[in-house]
C-alpha cells in the first residue's frame, strides 16, 4: 500500500476508486514500518468518494485520534472485497453512502466533525452501520500496521519470548521461585 | 508425516474393532489406552490433520484453521445468543480436537465437588446430582493423567516461569492475601517425554508449534498408531450410530471428505465429540426402537448443558505489561474455588490469567460495542493485564442441546440448537468474581478496569451425564450408557456437575479409567 511514486495503476483504473494519503505521524510506529510516507489503497467497486465516506464513517465508529488513515483504509479495502463477492453488500454500502450524502444536503464529508458524529450515532443499529462496525472490528485490528500502532507484536512471537521479554516487567516486585518457576537453562 | 501413518487399517465390515468418535482429550486418550492393551480401535475424526508446522501465529486465520465452525443455533437469555448466535462454542474440528486449542490448566476437581447435591442441598431451578464416582476412586487416575501429560508442580516437575501478565496478577494477589503461582499446567517447563520446554510464544490457543503443551495430536494419537492396533481416519464425520434388534450398537455410518457415506461395523462404540456433537449424534441416531435417540430412556440426553460460569476482567496500568507474551494461562488463584455459603452462592471459581492478541481483544472486549469507551480500552492494549474467571455453573434440565429440524448441515443432518439461561447462582458467582478480580487489579494501581462478558464456550459439559440410577442420567460411572452396554460416552458430556476446574485433566483421567474397564469387559466377553 506504500508507494513512491503512486503506481500508475491507481490512476489508470477504469472502475472502482483509490484512497491515497500521507502518513500524519512522521515518527509514529507505522512510519517506522513504512517504506514511504505516501500510501494508496485501491478499490474494485467502491468509488473514491464512497471509499472516503466509509473511511470517515469508520473513524467515527472506532475513533483512535492518533491512528493513521492508512489503517482505516484497510477497512474500506475489506468492505470493497465483501462487495465484490456479495452484490447485496455493495447495494447496502452504496445506498448507505447515498443516504448520508442526501441527509447532509449533498456531501456528507462537508459536514463538520460534530455533525458527522451525530449522523453516525443516528445510524447505529442499522444494517449499514452494523456491516461497517462488524467488519471494522476485525479488519481494523487484525493487520501489521494496527499491531505496530497498538503495541502488539503479532507473529514476532512465533519463535517465543522466552529470551525476548516475556517477563521484562520491572515496575512490580518479582514474584520469585517457587510462585514463579525457574527459567530453563538459567 | 510418518507419525500419523496408519500401520494397520481395518475393513469396514470388521466387527471386532472399537470405534471411537473424536480424537480430543477423551477420544484420543481412550484410543491410546486401548491400543496399548492390544485392543484394535478405529478413530473417526471429523476434522483434518493440522500438525505443529501448520499452526499459525495469527488469531483469525488460526481460528478458521482449527475451530468447529459448522452452523449451530442458540436460544436462551445468555449473552452469547445475542453476540455470537451461531458460535456458542470455541472448540476445534481438527485431529487432536480441542487439545490443540486448550490453555493447559490441569486442576483436579475438589472432593466435595463430586457430591454437590449432598453439600449444596437442593437448589431451585438446578438439576443437581452427586457423581456416581468419588474423588478417592478417581485419584489414582488423576495421578496417571498428570504423569502422562507432564503437569507442572506434580511428579517433581518444576512450575513454569511467570510472564508479565502473571507478575501483575501475583502482585495483586499479594495485596488481597491470595496464594498465586504459575499453576498446574500440562505444558513442559523443561524438555520431557520427547517434547521440548515452553518457549513462551503466547499462542497456546492457536496450537503449540513446539509441542510443549500436551495435546493428543502429538502424544496419544501417534503412540496409539505405532502399536499397530489403531487406525485414524480424518475428515470422517459420523452421521449415526446403528444398533441391532437386541438394542446393541453394531457400528456407525460416517461421511468421508468427499461426502461419501460409509458404514463401519464395531464391537463397541465410544462417543467423544464434545458436549454439543455427542448428544446431537445420539439424538440424530433415533430409530424405531429408540425414537427419542440412543441411550435416552431417561430423557436426559442433551440436557444439563453446562459451560462454566465465566467472565474476564481486564485492567490497564500506567506502565506497559505486554500480556500477550508467554503462556496464555500463566497464573492461577484458587482461593475462591471452595464452597462457602457466606458469599451468597454455592460452589466456587478459579481466577486464571488470560491474554488475547489485539484481534481477539477487539472481538471479545465488549461484543457489539463502538465509540470512545471501546477505543479508549484498545488504545491501552500494551498496558493491559487480564484474567479469566471460571467457576461451577448449575446444571438445568432446560439448558439443553436439541436438534434444529429446520436447518441441515453440509451432510443434510439436523444441526444442534444450544439453549442456555444463567441460573441465579451463576449470576451471583459472576458478580462476586468480577468484584474480586477488579479489587485485585485496583490494588496494583489499575487505571481502568473492564468486565468482559463470557466468550463462546471452550468448556462444554454435562449433556450425557453420569448417574447412579438409570432414570437420572445417560451413563454410569465408567461412561457406559445405561441403555446400551456397548455404547460409551468418553468426553466431558459425562460430567454430572461442572465443578469449578478446567475439565481436561478430569476428561483424560476418566478416559484412562474407562479404557481399563472396557479392556476388562472385553476380556470377560461382557461386551
Amino acid at each position: 500500500m506504500f508507494s513512491r511514486p503512486l503506481s500508475r495503476r491507481v490512476f489508470l483504473k477504469s472502475s472502482g476508486g483509490a484512497l491515497v494519503g500521507t502518513l500524519a505521524f512522521a515518527t509514529g510506529s507505522i512510519a517506522l514500518l513504512a517504506p514511504s510516507r505516501s500510501w494508496a489503497v485501491t478499490t474494485e467497486l467502491l468509488t473514491t468518494h464512497e471509499g472516503e465516506v466509509l473511511l470517515q464513517f469508520t473513524r467515527h465508529v472506532f475513533p483512535h485520534r492518533d491512528l493513521e488513515d492508512a489503517v482505516y483504509a484497510l477497512v474500506v479495502k475489506d468492505l470493497d472485497r465483501q462487495a465484490d463477492t456479495d452484490p447485496e453488500t455493495l447495494t447496502l454500502l452504496r445506498d448507505g453512502v447515498t443516504a448520508l450524502d442526501r441527509q447532509a444536503g449533498g456531501d456528507w464529508l462537508a459536514l463538520d466533525a460534530a455533525q458527522r458524529q451525530a449522523s453516525v450515532a443516528e445510524a447505529a443499529g442499522s444494517a449499514f452501520f452494523e456491516k461497517i462496525r462488524s467488519s471494522a472490528v476485525v479488519s481494523l485490528y487484525s493487520n501489521p500496521l494496527a499491531f505496530a500502532h497498538f503495541g502488539y507484536q503479532g507473529e514476532e512471537g512465533d519463535m517465543g519470548y522466552l529470551f525476548k521479554g516475556f517477563d521484562d516487567l520491572t515496575w512490580l516486585p518479582d514474584p520469585g521461585v517457587p510462585d514463579s518457576g525457574p527459567i530453563p537453562g538459567v | 508425516m510418518a507419525q500419523f501413518e496408519n500401520r494397520k487399517s481395518f475393513t469396514h465390515d470388521d466387527d471386532s474393532v472399537v470405534v471411537i468418535i473424536g480424537s480430543g482429550a477423551g477420544g484420543g486418550t481412550l484410543a491410546n489406552e486401548l491400543a496399548q492393551q492390544g485392543i484394535d480401535v478405529v478413530v473417526l475424526e471429523a476434522g483434518a490433520l493440522h500438525d505443529r508446522p501448520d499452526f499459525l501465529a495469527d488469531e483469525w486465520p488460526a481460528f478458521s484453521q482449527l475451530s468447529w465452525l459448522d452452523n449451530r443455533t442458540t436460544s436462551g437469555s445468555w449473552r452469547i445468543a445475542k453476540d455470537f448466535p451461531n458460535l456458542p462454542t470455541w472448540i476445534c474440528k481438527t485431529v487432536g480436537g480441542t487439545t490443540t486449542h486448550w490453555a493447559g490448566a490441569s486442576l483436579r476437581i475438589q472432593p466435595h465437588e463430586f457430591a454437590v447435591r449432598t453439600h449444596y442441598g437442593a437448589l431451585e431451578g438446578a438439576n443437581l446430582l452427586d457423581w456416581p464416582i468419588g474423588y478417592d476412586e478417581l485419584a489414582p487416575y488423576y495421578a496417571r493423567a498428570e504423569d502422562k501429560m507432564g503437569v507442572t508442580r506434580t511428579n517433581d516437575i518444576a512450575g513454569l516461569p511467570g510472564n508479565n501478565n502473571f507478575k501483575v496478577m501475583h502482585a495483586g494477589a499479594q495485596k488481597l492475601g491470595y496464594e498465586c503461582n504459575t499453576g498446574h499446567m500440562a505444558i513442559n517447563s523443561q524438555a520431557r517425554d520427547g517434547r521440548p520446554g515452553c518457549q513462551q510464544r503466547g499462542f497456546c490457543f492457536q496450537g503449540c508449534r513446539f509441542g510443549a503443551k500436551w495435546s493428543t495430536l502429538y502424544t496419544e494419537l501417534p503412540a496409539a498408531l505405532v502399536t499397530g492396533h489403531a487406525e485414524l481416519r480424518t475428515n470422517a464425520h459420523v452421521a449415526q450410530i446403528e444398533h441391532d434388534a437386541k438394542g446393541r450398537a453394531t457400528g456407525v455410518t460416517y461421511f468421508d471428505k468427499d461426502g461419501k457415506l460409509h458404514r463401519q461395523k464395531a464391537r463397541l462404540v465410544a462417543v467423544a465429540g464434545n458436549s454439543i456433537e455427542t448428544p446431537r449424534l445420539l439424538l440424530n441416531s433415533a430409530s424405531a426402537m429408540f425414537p427419542d435417540g440412543l441411550a435416552n430412556s431417561s430423557g436426559q440426553v442433551g440436557r444439563n448443558y453446562m459451560r462454566h460460569m465465566t467472565g474476564s476482567v481486564y485492567a490497564t496500568f500506567d506502565e506497559p505489561v505486554h500480556m500477550y507474551r508467554g503462556t496464555t494461562m500463566a497464573g492461577i488463584i484458587s482461593a475462591e474455588a471452595g464452597h462457602d455459603d457466606s458469599r451468597g452462592f454455592a460452589g466456587g471459581y478459579e481466577m486464571e490469567t488470560l491474554s488475547l492478541g489485539l484481534p481477539f481483544m477487539a472481538a471479545f472486549l465488549d461484543p457489539g460495542a463502538w465509540g470512545e469507551k471501546f477505543t479508549g480500552a484498545m488504545d491501552q492494549y500494551a498496558h493491559m493485564a487480564g484474567m479469566w474467571l471460571v467457576g461451577e455453573d448449575m446444571p438445568r434440565e432446560t439448558n439443553r442441546v436439541t436438534l434444529n429440524h429446520e436447518l441441515k448441515d453440509q451432510h443434510g443432518l439436523p444441526i444442534p440448537n444450544v439453549h442456555y439461561d444463567d441460573h441465579p447462582n451463576d449470576e451471583a458467582m459472576r458478580e462476586h468474581a468480577y468484584q474480586k478480580g477488579s479489587e485485585l487489579y485496583a490494588a496494583v494501581g489499575a487505571r481502568d478496569i473492564y468486565r468482559v462478558p463470557p466468550y463462546p464456550s471452550t468448556h462444554n459439559l454435562g449433556t450425557c451425564r453420569m448417574s447412579a440410577k438409570a432414570q437420572d442420567g445417560v451413563c454410569n460411572a465408567y461412561g457406559q450408557t445405561h441403555d446400551i452396554p456397548n455404547l460409551f460416552i468418553s468426553d466431558g458430556s459425562q460430567f454430572t456437575t461442572s465443578a469449578a476446574e478446567n475439565p481436561t485433566l478430569t476428561i483424560v483421567s476418566l478416559a484412562i479409567r474407562q479404557a481399563e474397564h472396557i479392556g476388562r469387559m472385553m476380556k470377560e466377553r461382557v461386551v
